[in-house]
Parts: structure tokens; sequence; C-alpha cells
């Protein structure tokens, strides 16, 4: 192996610069959210203390935090289940080459590209004007599925476009039905690009907030209710819950990944038993 | 094969109902709703159907409008200049000077995980860091650099550009890696035995190559920063405005037709832009 260059430093610099830069601010209010309990939104420190999270846990003056956080919770769940399932619908029909496949893929692009405000207001209009009441669950729900499925389509095209057809052909060879082809050979391939799509649907929409903002009704998600504390809240909680949210993506986020790990290194350890000739 | 497409057609649109479905209400009809509701007319309390070019008249005669799109077309180029820079270079760290696959995938991931916690925790994050009593300022006081608190730091259009920076870097950094990663690399190899140095090869050989990453990322960053309007309310404090801006003010004051109206006319100004960049790539080919 040749040496590193001097280029090789000089570039591995400027990325660490730029990892200090994505998570010092983060870092930074993590560590203000233990600030004592007379001490305000910046350093210095003034003693440590637990005290916001308390402060988190008991009073609700600002609205009703645990609420928000079920909310957005449930509607995660349900919005990353759609957006897996309509996802690998989606990729599947996008093999097939069938007619009109252009004009969605562009519609696709299209949600994509959209300015979040106009899914919002959209999506209020619509609701108001046919006389329905918006909901989390209902025009909530479908406004930030219109986030999440490009980006879970996406990731499914991008893994059909690297699939290996031979094994379809394969399976169906030794006499398997379309069914048992997709359900036992198709899916488990697929199976860790799942966990990906998965992990996009639950974050997106646990975290998404311009296209939920007119449309959630009157029980609110916890980011607005956090977007709604920015404006009144002037303490070192807004931290502690900011800080108390974060590890919560966190863990999620260690949690797929761990799941697509592991599922990775069975598969690679389960793998092939070519050559091994048992017949 | 006539039979066999038509088999496919109709086994592909019944796959695709759910998306379509999806799609229908919640993406195509309320552009439409929008449309239309950008020609009514409003009063205090209501908004009544009609067929008036007004919302639009005013749109157009009013200085503010002018001001506003420059407002945010600068947010788009300046934005776009620097998470081009950063993003590049990262990738390029990543995708040629970081040598085992392990690696790259940590360090990429390590890249990607803000991006899937909040929006709004990452902005306010920046407090502490900008305020007047905050970390940059008592930083440069103490190295004697200003004699007294730098006021623009935070609520400004610095803080502004900083967050979107912030933000969207990730959007450049994820597809320019994607392309780079299917360079040949004996490509580079050729090139470096033609005798072209490592500024030719990356200039000459790395860039052109990159371009569809270039591409897709300028169309996600630039159209999340059109479309924005959270980033500029909390980060200028409300000192500032973009299109976005115009519009959510116009909802919190129940104006939906004037909303409406504006709208469509960043809609039309977004389409417009990613119509020209799409003349420069095939999406459907990088994925």
């Amino acid at each position: 192996m040749e040496p590193r260059s001097r280029s090789f430093y000089l570039l591995a610099g400027f990325f660490a610069l730029f990892l200090l830069f994505l998570y010092a601010p983060t870092i930074t209010i993590a560590i203000l959210s233990f600030q004592g309990e007379g001490g305000g939104l910046t350093f210095p420190m003034r003693g440590v203390s637990t005290y916001w999270f308390r402060d988190l846990f008991e009073q609700q003056a600002v609205g009703d935090i645990w609420g928000s956080f079920r909310r957005s919770i449930v509607l995660g769940l349900m919005v990353m289940v759609t957006t897996v399932v309509v996802s690998v619908m989606g990729g599947l029909a996008f093999r097939k080459r069938f007619k009109g496949a252009t004009v969605l893929f562009y519609l696709i692009i299209t949600a994509l590209v959209i300015p979040s405000i106009l899914v919002s207001l959209g999506v209020g209009l619509l609701f108001s004007q046919s006389g329905l009441n918006v909901h989390w669950s209902t025009s909530g729900f479908g406004a930030q599925l219109t986030w999440t499925l490009p980006f879970g389509l996406l990731i499914m095209f991008a893994v059909f476009n690297r699939f290996d057809k031979s094994y379809e052909e394969a399976a169906r060879d030794l006499g398997a039905s379309p069914w048992q082809t997709l359900r036992h050979v198709v899916l488990p391939i697929i199976a860790p690009s799942l966990i990906g799509v998965a992990l996009f649907g639950f974050t997106l929409s646990y975290d998404e907030f311009a296209r939920t903002l007119m449309v959630s009704g009157s029980y609110n998600t916890l980011p607005l209710e956090i977007y709604g504390m920015t404006t009144n809240v002037t303490s070192p909680v807004l931290y502690a819950l900011g800080t108390l949210t974060t590890v919560f993506s966190l863990a999620i986020i260690g949690v797929f990944l761990s799941i697509a790990l592991l599922s990775n290194r069975r598969k690679s350890r389960a793998g092939s038993d070519a050559g091994k000739g048992l017949v | 094969m006539q039979k066999l497409r038509e088999n496919n057609t109709l086994s592909g649109w019944l796959l695709v109902s759910p998306l379509v479905t999806v799609f229908l209400v919640f993406l195509v009809l309320p552009i439409v709703v929008i449309c239309i509701v950008s020609f009514w007319r409003a009063t205090e309390f209501s908004i009544i159907p009609d067929f008036s070019w007004e919302n639009y008249e005013f749109l157009f005669g009013s200085n503010v409008t002018y001001r506003v799109f420059f407002n945010t077309f600068k947010y788009a180029l300046i934005t776009w200049a620097f998470t081009l820079a950063i993003g590049f270079t990262v990738a390029y760290f990543l995708a040629f000077h970081v040598r085992t696959l392990t690696w790259q995938v940590a360090l990429f991931l390590l890249c990607t995980i803000p991006f899937w916690t909040s929006n709004i925790i990452r902005m306010i994050s920046w407090i502490p860091f900008l305020g007047r009593n905050g970390i940059a300022n008592s930083t440069l006081l103490s190295w004697g650099v200003i004699d007294e608190p730098v006021e623009w730091l935070l609520f400004s259009d610095f803080a502004v550009i900083l967050a979107f920076i912030h933000l969207y870097t990730l959007f450049m950094v994820v597809p320019i890696f994607n392309t780079m990663m299917r360079i040949d690399k004996s490509l580079i190899e050729a090139a470096r035995d033609a005798g072209a140095n490592g500024a030719q090869i990356l200039w000459n050989v790395i860039v052109p190559l990159t371009k569809p990453g270039i591409m897709i990322g300028t169309i996600f960053v630039v159209t999340l920063v059109m479309g924005d309007f959270v980033t500029v309310r909390l980060m200028s404090g409300s000192q500032s405005a973009n299109v976005g801006r115009l519009i959510s003010n116009d909802i919190a004051l129940l104006q939906y037709p004037s909303a409406s109206a504006t709208a469509v006319v960043l809609l039309c100004t977004v389409l417009i832009v990613i119509g020209i960049m799409l003349r420069f790539v095939d999406i459907r080919k990088e994925l």
C-alpha cells in the first residue's frame, strides 16, 4: 500500500471539522440541559442538575408534551408500516415497465421537491372545503406520506436496479409459484433494505414539521409542540426536551442499524450452500 | 408480446394503486385546490368562491413580492455554493481517500445520522453558540478579536444561511458520494499513467463523472431552501422573509386565497428551476 499523501491529512482534517460542525451544537445543548436551577440559555453553567428534566416531567404549563410524544410515536409507526408496504409494491410494479410508469415516476419526484408548505396548505384547504375535520391520524398521516413515500420508493428503485433476476428464474424453474417466489426468494433478499425504508419512514414522520403544520388539527405532534415552545419558552427546559427527543431518535437509529447489521451477518453466515454438494 | 405488455400494465397499476391513491388525494388534489382557491376572494372571516385575478394582481403589483423572491433566490444560491463545496470535499474524501469499505460505511453513517434527528432541535441548538453571550462571542472577546459582542450572529441572514448549510449539506454528500463510488477506479489509474497529476485527475476525470450526483444534490438543496419557512422564521428572529414565510404569514391571517396565489407562483418557480436542472441529468439512471 502506498503511503498516505499530504492531501489525505488535509481532507481528513476537513472531514473532522465537518463532523464537529454537524455534532457540536447538539452536544452543546445536551450539556446545557443539565444547567443548574438558576441557569439560562447559554454558558456559563450555574451548577449541574437534572432540574430541567424533572421540570419536563412535572409541569404541563406549556401544553401537552407527553400526549404529543405518544401521538408522534403512533403516527410514526403508522407511516412506517404504510411506507414499507406501499414502497415494496411500487418497487415491484416499476420493474415491469408498465404504461404510465414515467408519469408516475415524475409524480414521485414532484412529491419530493414540492415546497412542504404547499402540501400543508393544500391538504388543509381540501379537508376544510369538503367539510372534513383535519386530524393528525387522517390528514396529518396522508401529508406525511407524501414526504416518506418518495424516499422509500427511491430506495426500492435502487435495490431492484441491482437485483439479480436469475434468483427468481431459478425459483421458477424449480416450480415455485409467483407468490412463493416473492415470499421465499425476493423478500428475504431485499429484507435488509426494507429495514432502511422503515427507518426513513419512522424518523422522517417523527421529526416532520412543515407538512404537518396545518393538518394535524387540535392535537399536536411533538415537533409542532416544540415549535410552539420556541416562541414562548426561554428556559433550558427547551434544551431538556430537545435532548430527550434526540436521544430517542438516536436509540431508534441504533435499533434499526443493529437489526440491519445482525441480519446481514446472519445472511453471510448462513449464506450460500453452493458447492457443499448434498445431492 | 402484446398480451404480456397488457398484463404488465394491469398488474403494474394494481401494485401501484395504493401509491396512486395517496398521491392523488394528498398531492394532486391539494395542488388543484390551491390553484382554484388562488382565484377566490377573502373577507376577514371567510373565503368566497370567485374567479378574480385580484390576488395575482396584488402579488405582482407589490414591491414586497419582488424583494422576498430576491431574498429566496439569494438564500438558495449562497446555500447551494457552500453545501456544494463542503459536500463535494466530504464525499471526495470518503470515496477516494478512505481505503476500506467498512470505514467508508461507518464514516458515511456518521454523516447521515443527524439527518434522522429533529430539524427544529438542530436549529435551536445554535442559540448557545450564536447568542449575544454565546460561545462564539465570548471566544472572540477573549481572543481580543472584537471589543464588544457581535450582534449579527443570531437572528440575521448569517444565522439563516448557517442553519441551512448545517441542515442540508447531507443532501449534497449522499448523491455525490453515490456517484463517486461508481466511478471505475481504472479510469483514474489510466489518467495517472498518462501523466496527470492529482489536481488534473480531480478536475478532468472525477468532476465530470460526478456531475449527475452534483445535479441531484443541487435539486434537493435548492428546492428545500426555496420552500423553507421555518428556518427563516426561527433563525432570523422574524427579521427576514422568504416566499415560504410570506405564505405562512397569510395563512396565519386566514388569507387563504392570497396564500394560495403566492404558493402557485412559488410552485411554478420551483418547477421551472427543476425543469432546467433535469435537462442535465437522467435521474432514473442514477438510482
